[in-house]
């Protein structure tokens, strides 16, 4: 859907963004991951213009991206960044306002669209419409930057380290969140981060980057499996690659046929969370209930074990 | 010692300037070409040096005079049991800024009569904000671990006070004099409206018999100085102030 | 005495809670009462006044009233914490000591005698300070919102025109001044009111368009701001004297720019002069205010697709306007000073009074010109203060 097409950036001599090509899938979360000065910010930043490339193009749906002026552009593509860029000067509902005020749509449907957007967001329209971004929590600020991003909803949303700035309880929520947004409106989502759990929680797909270039774009089991190279390998945890793999699957694949004695868990629990249950509880086995109440089959502790290698 | 063209530019200023207090005749055929009739095309009622020192000694004492008040008047508030003075004390020092200073003059002449008594209530009244609002903004943003360290080792306020605050805050609060000190240098001026020997006299005289000379006169060594004591002030500022570094 | 002693005495006396502002105001004002005369008696404008002190002037009844008002007023000074009671005593002082005057003026004044002149004394102008002192303190420990104090300010204004044109205040010597010079008056403070302003208003237009370009083009700022401070050293006075010489040239060279009312003197130079003197607070917050506009929000905003234009106007200049607002409040007060001198080269405005009072050592006639001056720049001060902090708080 967002095809990359050798895509290179330099200042002076130094070139940040290194001949990089990827095509992103459609309705998918696609996240770009590496340490900082790793060039994926600029990447980033090159699909929506904010950086002209040096040279190389991107193409959204086939049309290239230059082919008409950078800030229409982006009034069809939705962008967040860390510190959310909130206007204090204007209300939560004018905020989300911006972008469909731009494109001129009326007065109704904005009021409509602003007040679907904050109830998806959990924030009661009632209260938090006409309130000031400084009246706001930082997690709620953080929401409201990602429900003005979609106002206007764009096929693509652009993400950059959306959650550098929530602590631990919130962002992990926040991610939730994402993954439900993005179900529920299908918008093909990029996003950036440092953060290596984030990335293998929230992505479909993962790029791995490292100064300018990328190393590896493919699913998460496949960068678990098959690292490109030692740096890939490093990056994803070598040291316990095992548990990311047994967390990338849900005990509802994994399930055996049949039935056991003990406990219940979740079909779309992790299998990793649910080892963590098993050894803590000291049981060896647990049954498998779909959400319909159905049972699945169940899993032991060995059968889990057998799924943590390549 | 690296010399770039602004401190030459200074020096060049300041040697202008001097040259034309000592021996203002000499430079008669510049200022010539500005008047008309025949008129004096240097000012001779009276020695230009004698005034520009007059000017400066009244800005001088002004600026003696709110430093004084406005310093002390900055601890005060920022001690504990001064704080119920702040907003009154900010209060009075804004009206102070906010009475244009040509109406003090005016309303204190019939009080005091008229010469420099006056014009050292005026620039005086006008020079305390600056002063006040640095003093209180450099003691108020003495870092608060410095504070704990000094009084666990056993400092009373008073030292405290004397070999911490007052240290850390002295970079701004010899900003708010310089600034209040410059602003006067061209405030004092208008004291020649009632008298008070200084410049303001050279350009009053030409303004009463429209020459351009001797207010071009008055007007560029009252510049002059303004630019010439601000850089030498922020000169001094730094070499007192080297040693107090914040992060 | 042991320190428990001491400590206890200390104690005691905080429990009655002593106001140490009340306390030395009270002094001041009941030392001003005591021993200065509180209204000058002038057989005539020029002759030196003698004093003449309240209590023989008033009715028993008069200096009774009066009395038990300043007593309260000290009482309350002294011992209530209570900032509307401090506020209310403060006012009904003022109140008084502004009546006692009018009426010892009415009581010195012979019917239909339009000589003699009776000026407000120094205790009169002691008290005034006090309670003004006071009521100020009690406003400050109040805070009340920016709506609020333009409010107050406007029902004060209003209140004191009123009373003035109702006529109790006509026998003191300042109004006496009014009324010889009434004629006058009215035009002197438009044309006060229209130097001011307009030069602030050509300034905004030029100023703050080179603000914006001083802030993008990092540059250009040492040129520009450099140019505008050593103008700003350049003494009003001889700014003004040094304009007179161009602007005549140019009216002697073309009829219609005499035409227009641009001369060598008068307002001409003078108008020009405080537009230069208003550029650098413009052009300086400007860039200060654009410089404070937080990066992520400039971000997003160029994110979301806007066009430099509307980043500038939708998000950068209204965040930026508070402190543009304090630069333009700066320079409204600065200017309403600055036209008072402009009466030296006979652009007119209030100034005119103020120096004309001081050749006839007329201090009433410069009162009429300074009061309105300081009036003014006062109600521009409280004004601009208050749209600032209104602006301010839905940012925090």
């Amino acid at each position: 859907m967002i095809t990359v097409e050798n895509l290179t950036k330099r200042y002076g001599i130094a070139t940040v963004v290194d001949a990089v090509s990827m095509a992103i899938p459609r309705n998918a979360i696609s996240v770009i991951v590496g340490t900082s000065g790793s060039g994926k910010s600029t990447l980033l930043r090159m699909i929506n213009r904010l950086v002209e490339p040096s040279s190389g193009r991107v193409l959204i749906d086939g049309a290239d991206t230059r082919s008409e002026p950078a800030h229409l552009l982006r009034r069809r593509i939705g962008y967040v960044i860390q510190g959310h860029g909130l206007f204090p000067h204007r209300t939560v509902a004018e905020n989300i306002a911006t972008v469909p005020r731009l494109l001129g749509w009326e007065d109704a449907r904005i009021r409509a669209r602003v007040e679907e957007l904050l109830q998806v967001f959990q924030l009661d329209p009632a209260k938090y419409a006409d309130a000031f971004p400084h009246q706001l929590s930082g997690g709620q600020q953080q929401r409201v930057g990602v429900a003005r991003a979609l106002a206007a909803e764009p096929a693509v949303l652009l993400m950059d380290e959306p959650f550098g700035a929530l602590d631990p309880i919130i962002r992990a929520k926040a991610q939730e969140d994402l993954l439900d947004i993005q179900r529920r409106f299908g918008t093909t989502i990029v996003l950036v981060t440092h953060d290596m759990d984030e990335a293998f929680r929230l992505g479909s797909h993962v790029a791995v980057m490292s100064v300018g270039k990328l190393l590896q774009f493919d699913r998460p089991a496949a960068l678990l499996r098959h690292p490109a190279d030692d740096f890939v390998a490093r990056m994803t945890g070598a040291s316990d690659r095992a548990m990311k793999l047994l967390s990338l699957m849900t005990a509802g694949e994994a399930a055996l046929p049949g039935v056991c004695d003990g406990p219940t868990v979740a079909a779309s629990a992790s299998l990793r969370d649910v080892l963590s249950e098993l050894l803590w509880s000291g049981r060896g086995a647990a049954m498998v209930m779909g959400e319909d109440g159905i049972a699945r089959g169940h899993l032991t502790v060995a059968a889990i074990l057998e799924r943590a290698r390549p | 010692m690296k010399i770039s063209t602004s401190a030459v530019l200074r020096l060049v200023a300041l040697l202008v300037l001097v040259a034309f207090l000592v021996s203002p005749q000499s430079f008669a055929p510049l200022f010539a070409p500005l008047t008309q009739y025949g008129a004096p095309p240097i000012y001779d009622q009276g020695n230009l040096a004698v005034l520009t020192l007059a000017q400066l000694a009244t800005v001088c004492v002004a600026a003696a005079a709110s430093t004084l008040v406005a310093v002390s008047l900055g601890i005060l508030v920022t001690r504990p049991a001064g704080k119920q003075f702040l907003p009154l004390s900010r209060t009075l020092v804004n009206i102070g800024q906010t009475f244009p200073p040509v109406a003090v003059l005016a309303v204190t002449v019939p009080l005091v009569g008229f010469g420099e008594k006056p014009t050292l209530i005026a620039l005086f009244a006008y020079g305390l904000l600056p002063i006040f609002e640095n003093t209180i903004t450099g003691l108020k943003t003495c870092p608060p671990q410095v504070l704990e360290a000094a009084a666990g080792m056993g400092m009373s306020a008073g030292q405290r006070l004397r070999s911490v605050e007052l240290p850390l805050a002295m970079p701004l609060i010899l900003e708010g004099i310089r600034l209040s000190l410059v602003i006067n240098v061209g405030t004092a001026t208008i004291g020649s409206t009632v008298a008070a020997k200084g410049l303001g006299e050279v350009i009053i005289a030409g303004l009463l018999s429209n020459n351009t000379a001797f207010v071009l006169q008055g007007g560029l060594v009252t510049g002059l100085i303004a630019v010439l004591l601000y850089d030498a002030l922020a000169a001094l500022e730094r070499r007192v102030c080297r040693s107090v570094q914040f992060d | 005495m042991t320190s428990n002693a001491i400590t206890l005495s200390v104690t005691r006396l905080r429990a009655y809670r002593i106001d140490a502002l009340g306390a030395v105001l009270v002094a001041a004002g009941a030392a001003a009462l005591l021993f200065l005369p509180f209204v000058l008696f002038k057989a005539n404008r020029i002759v030196p006044g003698e004093p003449r002190a309240l209590t023989e002037l008033l009715p028993l009844w008069g200096n009774f009233a009066c009395g038990a008002t300043l007593a309260l007023a000290a009482l309350i000074a002294v011992g209530v914490g209570d900032a509307r009671v401090r506020l209310a005593a403060a006012l009904g002082g003022l109140v008084v000591v502004a009546l006692a005057a009018a009426a010892a003026a009415n009581a010195l004044t012979p019917a239909g005698n339009r000589v003699v002149r009776v000026a407000a004394g120094p205790a009169f102008w002691v008290l005034l300070v006090v309670l003004g002192l006071m009521a100020t303190d009690a406003l400050t420990r109040l805070r009340p919102r920016p709506a609020m104090r333009v409010l107050y300010l406007a029902l004060t204004l209003v209140v004191s025109v009123l009373v003035l044109a109702h006529g109790t205040f006509d026998n003191l010597s300042v109004m006496r001044e009014y009324a010889v010079n009434a004629g006058r008056f009215m035009p002197e403070v438009r044309r006060h009111l229209w130097l001011a302003l307009g030069s602030l208003g050509a300034a905004v237009i030029v100023a703050l368009p080179l603000g914006i370009v001083c802030y993008r083009v990092p540059k250009l700022r040492p040129g520009v701001l450099g140019t505008l401070n050593v103008v700003q050293t350049i003494p009003a006075i001889a700014l003004f004297g040094i304009l007179m010489a161009p602007l005549g040239a140019l009216a002697a060279a073309a009829p219609w720019v005499s035409a227009l009312g641009i001369h060598g003197i008068g307002a001409a130079p003078a108008a020009v002069a405080l537009f230069l003197y208003s550029l650098l607070p413009i052009v300086a917050n400007t860039v200060a205010g654009l410089k404070r506009v937080s990066r992520s929000a400039v971000e997003a905003a160029h994110g979301m697709g806007m066009t430099e234009w509307q980043v500038l106007t939708q998000v950068e200049l209204p965040l930026a306007l508070p402190v543009i607002l304090t630069g333009i409040r700066v320079v409204l007060v600065q200017n309403i000073g600055m036209v008072t001198v402009a009466a030296l080269i006979g652009g007119g405005g209030l100034g005119t009074f103020v120096f004309q009072g001081i050749g006839q050592t007329a201090i009433d006639l410069v009162l009429l010109g300074a009061i309105p001056i300081v009036v003014m720049a006062f109600s521009a001060a409280l004004l601009l203060d208050a749209l600032v902090e209104t602006l301010d708080r839905t940012k925090a």
